[in-house]
Parts: structure tokens; sequence; C-alpha cells
């Protein structure tokens, strides 16, 4: 095998080596039929890893990542699943409860099929991360079985190339120079092509222009971005360098920011529409949500919040502190946040005051003083309902709020129990007592759902998107063209070669005066 | 100044129609090959009219930004009219690289009928609601839709080359699904001109129906043949007797005004058929055939290396703008850089159709007819996520 792949040139070329590595004389016998080896062209005729070594169990494994055909394969079948799954809307966007009847109740066999297939949350499941995970393999396989072969020959170019070489290339032509007139020619040809840019080198009687080599980096600088992209993804499984949670703070109140050391405020929050957008169909058209927002931090020593950030939160600005970021998500209007009640002496239908009870934050041991009474709360139905014959509340959202109330006057040892329920009558309930106490206001707040976010896998995603750019654009707005001249016993030999782009090569040839006796179109495929 | 909008558009619609015919007409001229400068002088004066065309249509952008006081991008009607924008741009840079008048003579009238496609939505400048208030919209929308223009042309350098290759075939799969992509490039002509032969009636017809739990009126321009699902006629103007919608669409259409733009997609269908058929009794010819004359003496490999090039231009452009741009935005405004949206589920599969396309040409070689396909397919997809995902699907990017 060994003796086949030693050029005439005296170049001992590894196995598998299509075209010599130092003077690029095609070696396949194959070859030397056809028209032009502008194919063998694409790694320098070089020998490939995956084409080479013999098949150990790791080899295998890199060959079948290492084929383009497989990637591909893999870009097309992410294509379609992703599709699919973009049919009818994903799990997380329709109700939590019998999802199964949901998708066949609104979109019939397909649906259940959507449901049952795991498509209705593809993205998530352990296959399409899989698929993903692949392509991330066949990226790394792939750029390394071609980018070091490419590295080593692209960087160990001869200037002195057979004739076989240049004359088989896609663009050439042989012209008759004599001896005498050779020394001019070249020189003009290589003024010519330096004017254009070209790095051109002299050895003897033959030339090399190059330029725009950084072309064939950029597929490899390109898949380094994407590479680093999918590994920022995976850095999120890292605990703490990602949370993803909503929140709902009312107006006034100071709320935990889950799993943080963060507090926050919500002073106000405010939609404004623009004027005039009402239409018969429709509302006015909104123009902002915002939720004038204070982030506190709790000190770790005392326990007292520190305010660290006063800003408001809109839609399309988040509020940024640190790693954590707040957004305006959602908001409810008009939430009941506290009651004012009335207290009243029955007999005489004296008013002796009022006191507001805080529904959200309702202390047991604290005394609400009405005139010369102790008014206190000794039990709290947020969500007030009767079971079994006993008053339980059925959550901790003041939907229905129910009270127990102790009335005591001053100096006074027990004091009367007193029903208060929102929306109803208990006067006939407590008879006896002395004191009645009445609903006398409401009171309003709104409320902002914000989503709280941690990220640190951003910067990493940056970095590979931002390398994926500088890749694409070497790899698409350069070319790589090179330039092959070489004189030989009387006899001009022009070749070019481009790794895309042909006739933007020939017309820029064609510009180049002193080989405008050439032919330098391109050979037809 | 609203006039002077409409004017301006007006104009950039001629120019754009000018710029066509003035193209055609010089590679016409071309048959017996003695017409070299003639044709260079036709294609001068049309790359200097889609030049002039593109200059208005910047002024109108810049009205119409003075108007709204934002960059119109935001709806159906102006992120139409701004793709047709970038698929002029991207020729004109083409044409300087290849001087192709060929191409001119495929994509004018392209640009010509999306314009006239775009302009078939509402026309009035909206405020911006407070997802859209960001300057990623503009910076975002813009460098995807340039991507998509460029991806634009290479879309028709491929049906030039398919035309070319497989005009003449009477049979087979090629042809056949080369009159299919043709008849859908009609469909968008016909829709139009329906639109605007009703605009021009007043036809309007009003139809109730609950979305959500919520009575909501849906207004046809079009006569409705399907209404909304257990929809009411509340008024209909009478069309060719039709009283009320022929059929319901069904359940799981409930987009945004989903039925009339369902019925507006039968529309297309149902008169593009019919102007085929006319097009087929008159000329007595497919449209493959009435094409293949204008692009019969061609350079194969040179028309494939222009859509192979423009795809190329388009590529990096829209991986910028339609996902890293995207996802910097998403993470601004929803917190998330990527949520499967289907809009950005049909970017990412756009953006693998591509890379797919490139893989194949540059590594396993698929020049000619399998790339000319690919690049019809990618901008099929293109479509499809422009007209498909709005109509169909609402998603988090359902605005227009």
């Amino acid at each position: 095998m060994i003796e086949n792949s030693k050029c005439e040139c005296g170049h001992n070329n590894p196995v598998g080596t299509i075209l010599c590595e130092y003077c690029g004389k095609p070696l396949d016998e194959e070859l030397k039929e056809k028209q032009t080896i502008a194919k063998e062209m694409r790694y320098e005729g070089k020998a490939r890893r995956s084409q080479t070594l013999p098949a150990s169990p790791f080899d295998m494994v890199w060959n079948f990542f290492s084929s383009v055909k497989v990637a591909v394969i893999l870009i097309l079948i992410t294509l379609v699943t992703a599709g699919i799954g973009s049919i009818y809307p994903q799990e997380n966007l329709i109700p939590e409860t019998d999802r199964l009847g949901y998708y066949e109740q609104h979109y019939g066999f397909t649906g259940k099929l959507f449901y049952v297939t795991g498509f209705s949350h593809v993205y998530e499941t352990w296959w399409f991360f899989l698929l993903v995970a692949m392509i991330g393999i066949s990226l790394v396989v792939c750029s390394l079985d071609r980018v070091v072969p490419l590295f080593k020959a692209l960087n160990n170019q001869q200037t002195v190339k057979s004739t076989e070489f240049i004359s088989k290339q896609r663009i050439r032509d042989q012209k008759n120079v004599p001896a005498e007139e050779k020394e001019e020619k070249l020189q003009q040809i290589s003024a010519a092509l330096e004017k254009k840019f070209y790095r051109v080198h002299r050895d003897g009687d033959s030339l090399l222009a190059e330029k725009g080599r950084i072309s064939r980096w950029g597929p490899y600088i390109n898949h380094i971005g994407l590479i680093l992209f999918l590994l920022g993804i995976l850095l999120r499984y890292i605990p703490g360098w990602y949370l993803d949670e909503t929140m709902w703070v009312r107006e006034g109140e100071i709320k935990r920011v889950p799993e943080t050391p963060y507090y926050v405020k919500n002073e106000r929050f405010s939609i404004q529409f623009y004027n005039g957008t009402q239409s018969e169909n429709e509302g006015p058209i909104v123009k902002k949500y915002e939720t004038d927002a204070v982030l506190y931090k709790k000190n770790e020593k005392n326990g007292k919040l520190i305010p660290v950030k006063k800003s408001p939160i809109l839609v399309n600005h988040p509020l940024k502190y640190d790693d954590l970021m707040l957004y305006q998500a959602d908001f409810q209007m008009g939430l009941l946040d506290s009651i004012k009640l009335k207290v009243t002496e029955k007999k005489t239908g004296k008013q002796m005051g009022t006191f507001t009870v805080d529904l959200y934050n309702l202390d047991p041991n604290h005394v609400y003083h009405v005139g010369n009474l102790d008014v206190r709360a000794l039990e709290y139905y947020p969500d007030f309902a009767m079971k079994d014959n006993r008053p339980i509340t059925k959550s901790q959202d003041p939907n229905r709020p129910a009270f127990i109330f102790e009335v005591k006057e001053k100096g006074q040892q027990e004091g009367e129990k007193s029903w208060v329920i929102a929306g109803e009558n208990l006067d006939s309930l407590t008879k006896q007592n002395k004191y009645a106490i009445d609903l006398a206001g409401l009171n309003m707040v709104n409320q902002s759902g914000l989503l709280v976010r941690v990220d640190k896998c951003l910067p990493f995603l940056f970095v590979g998107g931002f390398f994926t750019m500088i890749g694409l654009v070497m790899g698409f707005y350069w070319q790589h063209r090179r330039v092959w001249i070489r004189w030989k016993d009387g006899i001009l030999y022009v070749g070019a070669h481009t790794n895309k782009n042909w006739y933007s090569l020939f017309r820029e040839l064609k510009q180049i005066e002193s080989l405008s006796e050439f032919s330098l179109q391109p050979v037809k495929k | 100044m609203e006039k002077l909008m409409e004017y301006l558009l007006l104009c950039t619609f001629f120019l754009y129609l000018l710029s066509s015919v003035t193209f055609v007409m010089g590679i016409a001229k071309d048959k017996d090959q003695q017409n070299e400068k003639k044709l260079r002088r036709f294609s001068n004066l049309a790359v200097g009219m889609a030049i002039v065309g593109v200059i208005f249509q910047t002024l109108f952008i810049i009205t119409r930004i003075i108007i709204g006081g934002h960059f119109p991008t935001s709806n159906m009607f102006e992120f139409t009219a701004f793709l047709c924008y970038t698929i002029v741009i991207a020729f004109v840079i083409l044409y300087f690289i290849y001087r192709s008048a060929v191409l001119g003579a495929f994509v004018m009238p392209l640009a010509v009928i999306l314009l006239a496609y775009a302009s078939v939505y509402p026309r009035d400048v909206q405020p911006l609601i407070p997802a859209l208030q960001s300057y990623w919209l503009y910076i975002h929308v813009t460098t995807a839709a340039l991507g998509q223009g460029a991806f634009g042309v290479g879309f028709v350098a491929g049906l030039i080359y398919l035309i070319n290759k497989v005009g003449f075939n009477r049979k087979g799969a090629n042809a056949l699904w080369l009159e299919i992509t043709l008849t859908v490039v009609l469909m968008f002509v016909s829709f139009s001109v329906t639109s605007f032969a009703f605009a021009a009636v007043h036809y309007d017809a009003k139809l109730s129906h609950i979305v959500d739990g919520q009575p909501t009126v849906e207004e046809y321009t079009l006569p409705p043949l399907v209404g909304p699902h257990d929809g009411k006629v509340m008024n209909m103007d009478s069309f060719l007797g039709l009283k009320k919608p022929l059929f319901e669409a069904p359940v799981w259409m409930k987009g945004n005004k989903a039925a009339s733009k369902f019925n507006s997609v039968i529309w297309s269908v149902l008169s593009g058929l019919i102007l085929y058929a006319l097009i087929r009794l008159f000329a007595r010819k497919s449209l493959r055939e009435i094409l293949h004359p204008l692009v019969k003496n061609l350079n194969l490999d040179l028309v494939d290396e222009i859509s192979y090039r423009s795809i190329a231009i388009g590529f990096p452009i829209f991986t910028l703008g339609a996902l890293i741009f995207a996802m910097i935005w998403a993470q601004e405004a929803w917190g998330h850089f990527w949520s499967w949206d289907p809009k950005e589920v049909w970017a990412l599969i756009t953006w693998l159709f591509y890379s797919a396309y490139l893989h194949l040409r540059l590594s396993r070689g698929w020049h000619g007819l399998k790339s000319a396909w690919l690049a019809v397919g990618g901008f099929v997809i293109i479509m499809i996520n422009l007209i498909a995902i709005n109509l169909v699907i609402s998603g988090l990017h359902s605005y227009a």
C-alpha cells in the first residue's frame, strides 16, 4: 500500500491521499481520466482520519459522526420533529387538568395522537435532547476530522505544482510562451494579481497567488460557536445557575423573591392606554404596563431590609440587579386588600369608630383601639366555608373573609364575641351582643405578576453566538482563491481554484489584461 | 403627510412594475443574440428604476416613521412590504456582482406581487403595544427580513434554473412540481387582484361568534365562503346570491380573526386556479412553457451560482437577525431567550433547512437541479412562517 502513495516527485504520502501533498499530482488512476479535480480539491486531496484508519469501535463511532451525510440527516430529523411540535400548542400553554381530554376535544384524533406520542412536550423529551446532543457530537467530529488535515495542507503549500495538477483545475488553460518572454509575462501576471490583493509567491518559474484563506476557517469557527452555545445551555443544570419563577406582589406589599435573598415592594401598578384607540370591536390599545418596584436585600445580621434598587418594571425593560432579573408579566386589577369595619352600640346606634383589617397580614395579637373599645381578631377565615358544621377556610386568598372578633370595653375582663362574614348580615346570630361590627369600606389594590429569572449561562451563549457569527461571516463573505502559474518547456500553464463562487473568480481573472489571451471560463460540471 | 406616504408607496409600486417590464423587454429582445448592446441598455435602465424604487420605498418608510413614531415592521402589511424592499435590495447587490438581466426579469415581478399582496392588509398606522416597544423590534425584524430577502433572490434564481432545465418537459415530477410552484405564485397575484376588486366596490360582511366566552365580530372584506365556528351573520352584502357562508371553520381555528384569514386562503386558491385555467385556455400552454423562452439561452452553471450566492449572503444575516437578535430581544422582553413559540420554531426550521442546503451543496456536491429545488423549498418555508403561522397558529408573535 505504501508504494502506491509515493508520488513521482519523490514525496511519500499517507495512505488515502488523493492528490500528492507536495506537488499536487493526482495519485488515483481514476482521477487521471477526469476532466477536472475541482471536487477532490475540497480538502486538498488529503487523507482524513475517518477514511484511513482501520475500524476499531472508537473509529466506527468516529466515522459515523464524521459523515456530513449523517449530520444532514440529523439536521433534517430535528427540523421535522420541531415542525411537528408546532402544529398544536405545547402542553405548557394549555390548562393542566386533563390534557389528553383537551387535545382530543379541540383537535380530534390527531390531537390525541399528538399528546400520546409525546409531541405535546417534544422540546423537553429525552429523545429531542438526544437529537440535539448528536448534532453537537457531529459538529465536533466533523470539524476535527477535516480541519486538521486541511490546516496541515494549507500551511505546507508548495508553489511549484505538477502541470497535471494545474491543468486539471476547473479554471485552466495553457499557451505557448517562448523562454525569452517568460520572465516578463510572469512578472506582469504577478503584479496584476497583487493589485487584486492576492499574496503572490514565486519559486523558479512558478507562481502561487492566494487570497481569502480565512474563508476556509469560517466553518470551524462557526462550529466552535455552536458547540459553545449548546454547552452553555447545559450549564443551566448547575445548581444556582438558573432560576425560573413567577410571583405576585400587591401594591404596598413587600414580598420575598423566591429562592433569592431579595425582597421586592410593589409601590404602584398602572396601565396606560393610547388615546382614541377604542373601536366598536376592541378596547383601547394598551400603551404601558408598569410596576414601580423597590428591590431590598436582607441584612443577614439584623434581618433588616435594605433598599438596593428602585426602578419601574415595564414590558421590555426588566429590573436588573446583579444576576437577578424581574420582568413585568401579568397583572390583576381591583384586588381586595383590606376592609374597613365600623363598631356601633346597638341600643343607642352610637358610632364607636372604625378600624381597618389587613386581609393578608392579620396579626392575631394585634389590638385595634376603637374609641374606648379594644377589638381583637380571635379567628380569621380568609376563604370562609362551612364543613361538617364547622367553619373552615378553603384557601389563604381572601375571597370570602370571615372573622370572630372579641370586643372589650376598657378594663373589662372578658369581652363579647362577634362574627363578621363578608356579604352576610349576622345580627340575628348575636342578638345579646352590645356592639355590632359592620362593613364600612373596601380597600382595593392592583397586583403585579412578575417573572423572576437568574441565568448565569447567558454570557456563554453570547460568546457562542458571537463565534458563530464571526465564523459565518468569514466563511461566506470571503472566498479562498488560488491561482497557479507555471512555465515549463515553452508552455505557460494557468490554473485557478476557489472554494466557491467560480463565476466571481472568472470575472476577476477576466479583468487581468496579462491573462486576456487565456480562456478561463470554468469547465461545466 | 399620510397622503404623501400613500403616494410614495404608489410610486414605489409603479417603479418596480416598470423595472420588471423593462427587464422582461430587455431579455425578450435578446432572441437573435445580436442585441448585446440593447440588452445592456435595457437592463441598466431597469436596474436604475429598481434603485429609484428602493429610494422611494426608503422615503415611504421614513414618512411612516415620522407619522407612527416607530419603524414600520410591526404588522402584516408593514412586514410584507419590508420583505419586498429587502428582496429588491438583495437583487440590486447581486445584479452588480453577476449582471444578470434575467434575474431582474423574475425578481422584480416577484417584488411587485409581494407589494400588491402586502397592500391587501390594513395599512393604517397602529400604535405599538407594550411587547413591541423596544428598539430590538426594528433591529431584529429588519435584519431577519434582509436575510429573507436574499433567500428570496436565491429562490427566484432557483426558479429560473428549473424553468430552463425542465420548462419544456411535458411530463415528469420536476415539471409537475414546477407548475405547482408557479401556480402558487399566481395565487398571490389573483388574491391581490380579487381583494382590490372587492375593496373597490366596498364589499362588507360582518359575522359574530364567541371567542373565549366573549362575543366577537369578525369583519370580512371578501365574501365569506367560510364563516367562524358557530358564527351568526350580522350583515352581509350579497355575492352571487350567497346569503350566508358555505361552511364553518373547524373549532381549532381560533387565532386572531382566524376564520376570515382562512376565508382569504380559500379565495386565493380558488381565484388562482380560475386564473390558471384562463391562462391555459387562452395561451394553450402551461406556465412553465410560457416562461421557458425567456430563459432558454442561459448559462445554467451561472444561474446555479447566483442562487447559491444569494443564499450564502443571506445566511449569516438571517442567523444574526432571526436567531441571535431574536434571542437577545426575547431575553429582554419575555425573560426567556427561547420559548419554542411557533414563529421561533419556524425560524429555526428555516435556519436548519438552509444549513442542510449549504452542507449538501458544499460538502456533498449537490448542485444544479437538487440545489435549485432546495432554494425553492427554503423560501416556501419562509412563506409558511410569514403566512400560515400568523394565520393558523396563535403564539407570542401573533401581533398581525
